[in-house]
């Protein structure tokens, strides 16, 4: 082919944009936005991996095996010693948060960890203090915590820099990070050296393979998840703008491809070179879009820090790192985004006849071909969507039931949109709704892209905030049964903790004694609590389900409570015998506990003490008439000269709580808000595409006696009629959605299952701006119809079209 | 002009001027055009392609207005009344057949053939029936405009204009799509209408053979009418 004839056939197809630089503005922003969506999801959660692997690399967790007791629980030192004894390469390790500073702290022995740990390396650099490492008053942290914690960081620890670790971490000798744990003679695991070993471990301990992603990754990987399924639905809404702006170029260009063609040009160069003009701008709309994917990614990620750290503990930095890979695949999801929502035009293109009369309108009338088959694959897609609900295991089938649920209302929102306007069409009331109707029957085709995309964003909108508002009040009802004690108070040491007790009696109604131990249940790592006899409890506690009787059972040491998550994952009721540490028990209740993602399990105050005989006390739950809390928490504070953090009241404490879930659910709601704005676009952009085909229609009836203005404000009637039936099927479609987070995600992910409530008052809400929005998009258009000139018009009637 | 003129007189322009805006300047179109036409009289308007026949037919529909003279129709004058008075007399008095795209595409034929009665609140079904009939539309009345050929649409956008009764049909080469012979049936139709009704009728025809049919003939030259 000759280079010229492609030259200028490259230069006439270009030339369109800066004749029509307003689409040119919507195609690109439609893709800026659809890829900015989802690569600030994608670069939170690379983020956040990113840590996690830090954190999972620190100590090895990734590359080597582990022993650890199989009961759950702490090792003993004496364990280790045996084990090094026998032959066994294995190093100590000791993990804990300390709580007055929320410091993660991590307890290593130098001299024996392995050096495929990432911290090994940095140990002996400890400002060449190796020995005050080890006798405990040097520490490791990477540069950006120790700037942050400004010198007050650990008692009696100087901490010098090093690479690798993640934040809010601090490496310490074993000793020292068992005193500050308040843990002496306890290991978590013990680091295995790569390498042969011997056979035969005692009965009580375990060999723990290594795991890849380390804890963290699994146990937050349904966040991510969440997230990564929100961002998703953001792009596809995003990739409708898309395809219609694409679709109108090409329609447009149709007089432009026949030159082209009649001049020598062959389908297939024609082709090409639409394919190099969609590429380009799908790079540069995908640059424009990485970029401001990273402004989202920043402006959300210390919410999701917060979020992860209030529910997973894991700490995740709260700024940005810019990483080659997340650019790279921002604009392979643009590019690819771009070649699916052009495919449809290229495809036509590709078996265009090269002297196709110009059916301009042929492109807006999708046929009822079509749409049939839209509505069969849809009514496929709802079943599907409903088995996979209905029989489907595990979080990827609940979200691929959500996606088929999605998708099949979409496609069946044509169908549905159709028989609306039939009907409406059927009750006769004069001459002009009809026309109004046939007309708007005539334009779904055209809308029905923008009208899926406001379906969907109105669907997730209804969906997720119901979702959110049912669990925040279901949370709020929870705290208050959860948190009955007025003051929670952390003591130092043993000694203080004896001393406190000892002041508190006389001053308060009740001392409940809080203790817990980590420890493996149903295979996961939990943790288990001692809770006192006390009516605080048994008046309160959130107990799901329940035997006859259960406080008592509890108390005397013969049954065992279990949090929701627990109960679900291991498949357990009331009355199934659990495996704890130490002999196992029945279930006798099961309570809910939201915000948690691990296995809990409650047996009494003295039942525990027996079997962790070597648990300090430390935490105590203190009851007070409410009027005298604050009192009691200023006397107590002088009389002992408590830090800050060893004090806080219930109100604090759920003050906090819901901080941490609003912020849970901040990104979520941006998300929200953005896909809405993007499905405003995407009717913007469908409804200039279609004002160019509409002359023709609105012509006659111009000129057969209305006025502009009049046709403009069907038009724009029109419109909100449209949206407000796409507004009322998202209604159903939206609490489906729901029904499906609350009763099917939620237990997959998290392991708890809500109480689903409506609030029509939201919606109603949430109607008026999706309507606004609309309304805004539809303005323009409508606008520039009633100011048109009317010679415009008349050039329809005449030879010069 | 006397009252008594006005009242014989459906439309009379005087010195209308019309002048379009293009790239390479000013385009004087209609350079002071002056002519009457009674009710149930009949006018062709001729003249070269481009000679501003549409113009004119479109000034006098109130589809567009004049840059000078004065159009008078039905007793009211088109260059002070508002546009919701212009739409209404549009609806009302003047029936129109243009050149093309006459037809609205989301209605079958058999509405589309009783819009503007229907519009101008004078539906008479037995009447549509009688047109469609006289224009050989019957078999089509369930198709949509994309499923009949151009003349057939033609003659669905005639047969809509006279099911409305207008008190002035204009039509801008209405035949222009049809063969000669349905050509001279269905202007034999039209001319029976009009003057059945005592509506006036001024149509633009490149046809002299068309032209020499109806009562008077105009032909239009450099802006100007040339008897
Ligand atoms: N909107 C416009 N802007 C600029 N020029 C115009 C416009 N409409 C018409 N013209 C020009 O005005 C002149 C008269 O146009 P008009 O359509 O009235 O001619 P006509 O006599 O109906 O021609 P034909 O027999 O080909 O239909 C033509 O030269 C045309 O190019
Ligand atoms: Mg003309």
């Amino acid at each position: 082919m000759n280079r010229a004839v492609i030259r200028s056939g490259m230069g006439a197809l270009l030339s369109h944009w800066v004749r029509h630089p307003m689409q040119l503005l919507t195609l690109l922003v439609g893709l800026a936005l659809a890829t900015a969506l989802w690569s600030g999801v994608q670069a939170i959660n690379a983020e956040a991996r990113a840590a996690y692997a830090r954190a999972a690399a620190a100590v090895g967790e990734d590359t080597l095996a582990r022993i650890v007791a199989v009961a759950g629980g702490p090792i003993g030192d004496s364990d280790y010693v045996a084990l090094r004894r026998a032959g066994w390469l294995v190093s100590p390790l000791v993990e804990g948060r300390h709580r007055a500073s929320g410091l993660r702290v991590i307890g290593i022995d130098p001299l024996t960890l392995p050096p495929q740990a990432a911290v090994s390396g940095a140990v002996p650099v400890v400002g060449g203090d190796i020995a005050g490492f080890l006798g405990g008053t040097r520490g490791l942290a990477d540069a950006e915590t120790i700037a942050a914690l400004g010198g007050d960081g650990l008692p009696g620890v100087r901490l010098a820099p090093a690479d690798g670790l993640p934040p809010m971490t601090v490496i310490l000798d074993v000793g020292a990070a068992q005193r500050l744990l308040a843990a002496p003679g306890q290991l978590d695991a013990l680091i295995l050296a790569p390498g042969p070993h011997p056979n035969a471990l005692p009965q009580h301990l375990a060999l723990r393979a290594a795991a890849r992603d380390g804890s963290l990754a699994r146990l937050t990987e349904s966040f991510h998840l969440n997230l990564t399924a929100f961002g998703f639905l953001a792009f596809a809404v995003g990739l409708f703008i898309v395809h219609s702006a694409i679709g109108l170029a090409f329609e447009q260009r149709r007089p432009v491809f026949r030159t082209l063609r009649a001049l020598g040009l062959s389908a297939g160069t024609l082709t090409g070179l639409l394919v190099a003009e969609l590429l380009v701008l799908a790079i540069i709309a995908g640059l424009l879009g990485v970029a401001l994917g990273y402004l989202v990614a920043a402006a959300l990620l210390p919410d999701v820090g917060a979020t992860l750290s209030g529910l997973y503990g894991a700490t995740v930095p709260g700024t940005l790192s810019i990483r080659a890979e997340w650019w790279a695949t921002g604009l392979v999801i643009a590019v690819l985004g771009t070649l699916a929502a052009a495919g449809q035009s290229l495809w036509r293109l590709w078996h265009l006849p090269v002297l196709a009369p110009a059916q301009a309108r042929a492109w807006a009338l999708a046929s009822t071909r079509t749409r049939r088959l839209q509505f069969g694959a849809a009514v496929a897609l709802l079943a599907a969507s409903a088995g996979l609900v209905a029989f489907g295991h595990g979080l990827w089938a609940a979200f691929g039931g959500l996606g088929a649920l999605l998708l099949g209302a979409a496609l069946a929102l044509p169908s549905i949109m159709d028989a609306v306007v039939r009907v409406a069409q059927r009750a006769r009331s004069g001459v002009l709704w009809e026309w109004f109707w046939a007309d708007t029957r005539q334009q779904l085709p055209g809308l029905s892209l923008a009208l899926m995309a406001l379906l969907l964003a109105m669907a997730a909108n209804i969906g997720v905030g119901t979702m959110v508002t049912s669990f925040r009040t279901t949370f709020v009802g929870w705290l208050d049964q959860r948190l009955a004690s007025e003051l929670y108070l952390t003591a130092a040491s043993a000694d203080e903790a004896a001393r406190l007790t000892l002041w508190l009696r006389p001053r308060t109604d009740a001392i409940l004694p809080i203790v817990s131990a980590e420890a493996d249940l149903i295979g996961q790592p939990g943790s288990i609590y001692g809770v006192a006899d006390h009516a605080t409890y048994r008046d309160h506690w959130p107990l799901l389900q329940s035997v006859d009787g259960v406080w008592d059972r509890v108390a005397d040491g013969t049954g065992v409570l279990v949090n929701e998550q627990m109960a679900r994952r291991g498949g357990l009721g009331l009355g199934v015998e659990v495996a704890l540490p130490h002999g196992a028990l029945p279930i006798v209740g099961v309570y809910s506990d939201y915000g948690n993602p691990s296995p809990q399990a409650l047996i009494g105050l003295v039942a525990f003490q027996r079997r962790f005989p070597d648990t300090e006390v430390l935490r105590f739950g203190l009851r007070i008439a409410p009027d005298r809390a604050a009192g009691l928490a200023a006397d107590l504070r002088q009389t002992f000269d408590l830090p800050e953090t060893a004090l806080v009241d219930q109100a604090g404490i759920k003050a906090f709580s819901l901080r941490v879930f609003d912020r849970t659910f901040t990104v979520t709601a941006a998300l929200n808000v953005l896909t809405l704005g993007v499905a405003g676009l995407a009717m913007f952009a469908s409804l200039l595409t279609l004002a160019t085909f509409r002359q023709p229609q609105l012509a006659p009836v111009w000129a057969m006696g209305l006025t502009l203005r009049h046709i403009a404000l069907l038009d724009f009637c029109r419109t909100l009629v449209l949206a407000t039936v796409a507004c009322l099927a998202a209604l159903p479609l939206g609490l489906a959605l729901a029904w499906v987070l609350l009763a099917v995600v939620n237990v997959e992910a998290f392991g708890w299952r809500l109480p689903m409530q409506v609030f029509p008052l939201d919606w109603l809400g949430l109607f008026g701006a999706a309507l606004l929005a609309i309304g805004l998009a539809a303005l323009i258009p409508t606008l520039k119809l009633a100011r048109r000139a009317p010679v415009d018009l008349l050039r329809v009637f005449a030879h010069e079209r | 002009m006397g009252k008594l003129h006005l009242s014989v007189m459906l439309l009379s322009l005087t010195n209308v001027k019309k002048t379009y805006a293009t790239s390479e300047g000013p385009l004087v179109v209609l350079d002071g055009v002056t002519l009457d036409l009674g009710s149930g009289q009949s006018m062709a308007l001729t003249g070269e392609s481009g000679s501003g026949k549409s113009t004119l037919l479109h000034l006098v529909a109130g589809l567009d207005r004049p840059d000078a003279g004065e159009i008078v129709l039905a007793g009211k004058s088109l260059a002070t009344l508002p546009d919701r008075e212009l739409a209404a007399l549009r609806r009302g008095t003047v029936g129109l057949v243009f050149q093309q795209f006459n037809l609205i595409p989301s209605l079958d034929v058999r509405a589309n053939l009783s819009f503007q009665a229907r519009l101008a609140a004078r539906h008479d079904p037995d009447w549509c029936a009688h047109l469609a009939d006289a224009l050989g539309l019957t078999a089509l009345l369930d198709r949509y405009p994309e499923q009949v050929s151009g003349g057939q649409q033609q003659r669905v956008a005639i047969g809509r204009t006279l099911a409305a009764r207008p008190r002035l049909v204009l039509a801008d080469e209405p035949t222009g799509n049809l063969d000669e012979a349905t050509a001279d049936s269905v202007l034999g139709l039209m001319l029976q209408l009009v003057s059945a009704s005592g509506a006036a009728l001024m149509m633009v025809t490149h046809s002299p053979r068309l032209a020499g049919r109806l009562d008077r003939r105009l032909h239009l030259t450099g802006g100007k009418v040339a008897p």
